[in-house]
């Protein structure tokens, strides 16, 4: 299908660039590392408190620091269509009769690559650093997983905002401004029966909450797997309105041109 | 003839109004015939890249009709993009990208692989002498190879049209005259039909079978470079004395000879317009020679596409130009 041989394309060309700049790679993954080192040892004490169940503070951050990492990979990618935009490499794509929706598929899905050895790297600095769990061999999967589904559907959406604004400062704004609070919103550092009530509701809504309780769930040593599966399949329906709203854009733009 | 019947490209009545009310085109219509350069002339914000934008599908007109390789743009966008190339004002190529993989991606988008695709681009990088830095990337290159290698990728899937978009702008002028080289021999070859818009004049006088002048929306005037030309009653002559003469007796003389217009004397020169210059020249030296005045020099003078715009526009280009400071290419 022309789609999809377009998207694998559209793929293997941002793969290869990402592949060209190796200390982009590594550069992205400094702030991550630091959560997990900083704040492991920050944090260190507060699985003591009542009523946060955890046998270790970085068991607990390893999944929100492979979620986060993920959170911002998808949330900063529309500035790379503004890079495209501005080089007239989009236009020149519509020139020829690629598949559309493998513009921006292509871009999700190498994200998705990216992200994906991003976590595996993280996840093995987070052993490294004394992370055990119940069941990691369907865990960690899972996690991984529920990571890529949330950054595709943050990827998309920054796409679709790039597309409407077309300005790189605005995406710089817009990312700064959400992404960061979307952390704290969520059961990244804190136990989510420790934060305070109106946090909690704010967290149920927030997708980041959906992937990383769906990772720790599911790294149980007992997953509850109807838990695992309501959040799997919350994000799941979001990424998919996510992708939605990028086509909505793309086709905006195309009628802007 | 046959070509009259099938144009390659035609525009008939096409109107766009942007939001935000500015009129790029108010009924444009032109046709190309099959396998020649047509260049649509004006100065920034005439509506060329507009007439390009719904000629390639990227856009769509508010009212007329256009057809390209026999394909109703509106209707079959599809079709027209795996029949044409284009170089659009901006260069798309991916500079992140060699040369060799840019061509090799929009191959893939036509369908094209395998060791197909891989003889095509060898071929193309030959063609425009980019062999050498075919590995490298591409933000490496120079201006002048940039523009070559976007040219080189609107041409892999052999387009029965190709469309450039103001192809030589922002180049330098080395750079310029090797663009028009390879233009110039692109033409001649496979059939291939090129539209060609510049605000350069001398590019679509070099370039072109056919030249539109386009001015606010609308064609103005329609003609090979030298009939546009011819159509402005000629070229200027201009003879000069070795002595002052008597202007009864250079007039008298002048007028005798056949297709002479304009006539002005100076005390040591004259002026004139003739319908061909070259021709006329011999013709006024005999009868100023049989009249006994003797001539030093005589200097011919074509007119330029810029006296046509002026003619037809009634403004000069440069002039147009200025007026237009916000390039409809940047919208």
């Amino acid at each position: 299908m022309k789609l999809i041989r377009d998207s694998v394309y559209m793929t293997q060309r941002h793969l290869m660039a990402l592949w060209r700049q190796p200390f982009w790679v590594v550069f992205m993954l400094v702030q991550p590392v630091i959560w997990l080192a900083l704040y492991g040892q920050l944090f260190r004490r507060v699985v003591e408190l009542p009523g946060f169940h955890a046998t270790s503070y970085v068991s607990f951050l390893m999944p929100g620091v492979v979620v986060t990492n993920a959170l911002f990979g998808g949330g900063w990618q529309g500035m790379g269509i503004i890079a495209d935009l501005e080089r007239g490499i989009i236009d020149r794509f519509l020139l020829t009769p690629v598949s559309r929706p493998a513009i921006i598929a292509g871009r999700i899905l190498s994200l998705c690559v990216g992200g994906g050895v991003q976590s595996l790297i993280l996840i093995g600095l987070g052993f490294l650093m004394g992370a055990r769990y119940g069941s990691p061999w369907i865990g960690l999967p899972l996690l991984v997983a529920a990571s890529m589904l949330m950054m595709a559907a943050f990827g998309a959406l920054s796409n679709a905002m790039a597309l409407v604004v077309r300005k790189e400062e605005s995406v710089i704004g817009a990312s700064n401004m959400l992404l960061l609070p979307m952390t704290f919103l969520s059961p990244i550092y804190m136990a989510k029966a420790l934060m305070p009530e109106w946090m909690q509701k704010a967290a149920m809504a927030n997708p980041v909450t959906w992937a990383v309780e769906s990772g720790r769930e599911a790294l149980d040593a007992a997953p509850d797997w109807g838990r695992v599966t309501v959040r799997l399949a919350t994000l799941a329906a979001f990424t998919v309105m996510s992708m939605w709203v990028a086509t909505r854009a793309f086709r905006a733009y195309q009628r802007s041109v | 003839m046959d070509t009259q019947a099938s144009p390659a490209i035609r525009a008939a009545g096409l109107k766009k109004t942007y939001a935000g009310g500015v009129k790029a085109l108010d009924g444009l219509s032109f046709a190309v015939a099959p396998g020649t350069v047509y260049a649509l002339l004006g100065p920034n914000g005439a509506g060329k890249s507009t007439t390009v934008k719904i000629l390639t599908t990227l856009t769509k007109a508010d009212a007329g009709e256009a057809v390209v390789a026999g394909l109703d743009v509106a209707r079959r966008a599809a079709d027209v993009r795996r029949v044409i190339g284009c170089v659009a004002q901006k260069s798309g190529v991916d500079a992140n990208a060699t040369g060799r993989e840019n061509l090799r991606l929009q191959g893939r988008f036509y369908g094209m692989r395998g060791a197909a695709l891989e003889q095509r681009i060898d071929e193309l990088l030959a063609r425009f002498r980019l062999a050498e830095s075919a590995d490298k990337i591409s933000r490496t290159f120079s201006g002048g190879m940039q523009r070559k290698l976007d040219i080189a990728m609107g041409l892999i899937h052999r387009p029965a049209v190709l469309f450039l978009d103001e192809p030589t702008t922002g180049l330098d002028p080395e750079a310029r005259s090797s663009l028009w080289n390879e233009i110039s021999s692109l033409a001649g070859q496979h059939g291939i039909t090129i539209l060609l818009t510049t605000h350069y004049l001398e590019e679509a006088d070099k370039l072109a079978d056919r030249v539109g002048i386009v001015d606010r929306g609308r064609l103005v005037a329609e003609g090979t470079p030298e009939g546009l030309k011819s159509e402005l009653q000629g070229d200027a002559v201009q003879v000069e004395f070795s002595e002052p003469q008597n202007e009864a007796s250079v007039r008298a003389a002048l007028e005798r000879v056949a297709g002479i217009r304009e006539i002005v004397v100076e005390t040591q020169a004259v002026h004139a317009r003739a319908q061909h210059g070259a021709s006329a020249a011999p013709a006024i030296l005999s009868a100023l020679d049989q009249a006994g005045l003797r001539a030093m020099a005589v200097r011919i003078a074509r007119p330029s596409l810029d006296d046509v715009y002026l003619h037809y526009t009634g403004r000069s280009f440069q002039e147009a130009d200025a007026q237009q400071p916000l390039s409809e290419g940047k919208r």
